[in-house]
């Protein structure tokens, strides 16, 4: 017994040390798992708090690049009134289906990142907002990423530039899907990968989001195909994407919410069991 | 003592305020930061309970990856420097027994420089294993490990030497 108790005296640093490390240890671990949420995030008061200040204070910088890109989408939304309108005298729409899917929030970036590994974005909405985890969240040109941890103002966002993430497209022609992953490369392309062998691709090809999982929304724009490659396999393309958005120059996006969300899940599960 | 301690405390909060604020988004040639913050552990007083230490560093680690979503890998490569730091400060200074009551700015420059350099390149490489977190990505590890070093240690330098000239 006293050697057990000399022995945790004499090597107390050590043990410490061992102790610490593990618990960042699995940390780290637990924030490469993209399905459970993490223990320390940039969701809470403090950090929310701070970002919010710097964000208010930064945001003056480029307000001019923000108000065209505003103005842009002002004009692409006018465009989709005015061509529905014109619609509509015509045909019926089943607006009771249509409008009532999906819900649309908006919300301002206060943190951004793009040259870690695995990033993730800071919103100004959160539980307040009737937001939850695993919305869509994307910006007037494309998708941007998958909401996490909330807390009551705050939310953070997977960006799709993440190794733990993995998001159903396909191409806008043909419907062929795969999924995009990221190789940390670079933030301006992502790779979708296991696109069948069969599926005809040119380079300058859109692709959109495939609206396979409950997540995103049919038909969001991911960005163009750069270039592509077989797999070692030979059975599966990977293709290098350009994104429409530049991720690194991000602030206003809005959040999809599928009100059917729950609904499709359930049976999903069902499915599982 | 006093004073030691509650400039450690500022020393603390400031680090980790411009760490977060500005430092992780300076994104130079695309994706490389400094980090300053481990000055914090640079400088920590050489006479010191290690428990403290570790302890504090770990904190101080876990602030940061609090604000940068990081998981814990701050907070692992801050524990493990403070951890071998001792074994550093051996290999640069020399027995430490003298070193204990002299101040850092007082060293010579070399052994000072080589200290950085030490910490630095464990503190990164502990840092960017945990962050890609694959040995595929070896490489990669290696060049970040390289190029945030060089411009962290030369950061820190730069405000070693500014600081000790105004606190004269």
């Amino acid at each position: 017994m006293q050697q057990i108790v000399n022995f945790f005296l004499r090597n107390k640093a050590t043990l410490l040390f061992l102790l610490l490390f593990g618990l960042s240890l699995m940390f780290t671990i637990q924030s490469h798992s993209f399905q459970r949420s993490q223990f320390i995030h940039s969701a809470n008061f403090l950090s929310g708090g701070v970002y919010n200040t710097t964000n208010n204070i930064s945001k003056y910088f480029d307000l001019i690049e923000e108000n065209n890109k505003l103005q842009e989408e002002n004009s692409k939304l006018r465009a989709l009134v005015f061509n529905s309108a014109s619609i509509s005298d015509h045909s019926f729409i089943d607006s009771t289906y249509y409008t009532k899917n999906y819900k649309v929030t908006p919300a301002i970036i206060i943190n951004n990142s793009y040259e870690k590994a695995n990033n993730t974005l800071l919103i100004n909405k959160g539980i307040q907002d009737s937001l939850e985890s695993d919305l869509a969240v994307i910006s007037s040109k494309g998708i941007v990423g998958i909401t996490r941890n909330l807390n009551s103002k705050y939310a953070t966002v997977i960006s799709i530039l993440n190794t733990t993430i993995s998001i159903s497209a396909k191409l806008k022609q043909t419907n062929h899907f795969g999924s995009i992953n990221w190789n940390t490369k670079n933030p301006n392309y992502v790779q979708l990968t296991q696109m069948p062998k069969i599926a005809p691709l040119k380079k300058g090809d859109t692709i959109v989001t495939s609206g396979k999982s409950s997540i995103f929304p049919k038909n969001i724009p991911v960005g163009i195909i750069e270039g592509f490659k077989l797999d070692n396999a030979e059975n599966f393309y990977i293709i290098n994407i350009k994104l429409f958005n530049d991720m690194t120059s991000l602030d206003h996006v809005y959040i999809i919410k599928n009100q059917n969300k729950k609904l499709i899940n359930e049976l999903i599960d069902l499915e599982n069991e | 003592m006093n004073n030691i301690i509650g400039q450690n405390i500022i020393r603390f909060i400031i680090l980790v305020l411009v760490q977060v604020s500005i430092l992780n988004h300076i994104n130079f040639l695309g994706d490389i930061n400094p980090y300053l913050y481990v000055l914090f552990i640079v400088l920590f007083p050489l006479r010191n309970n290690r428990l403290a230490f570790i302890s504090i560093a770990f904190f101080l680690g876990i602030s940061v990856d609090m604000f940068s979503d990081t998981g814990g890998i701050h907070a692992g490569a801050s524990v493990f420097i403070a951890y071998i730091r001792p074994l550093i400060t051996k290999f640069s200074f020399g027995t430490l027994n003298e070193f204990h009551s002299v101040k850092f700015n007082n060293i010579d420059f070399i052994k000072r420089i080589t200290y950085i350099i030490i910490i630095v390149f464990f503190h990164h490489l502990m840092l960017f294993s945990l962050e890609y977190f694959s040995l595929t990505h070896i490489i990669t590890i290696l060049k970040h490990t390289l190029l945030s070093g060089l411009f962290t240690a030369i950061l820190i330098l730069l405000t070693t030497i500014i600081f000790s000239n105004k606190s004269k």
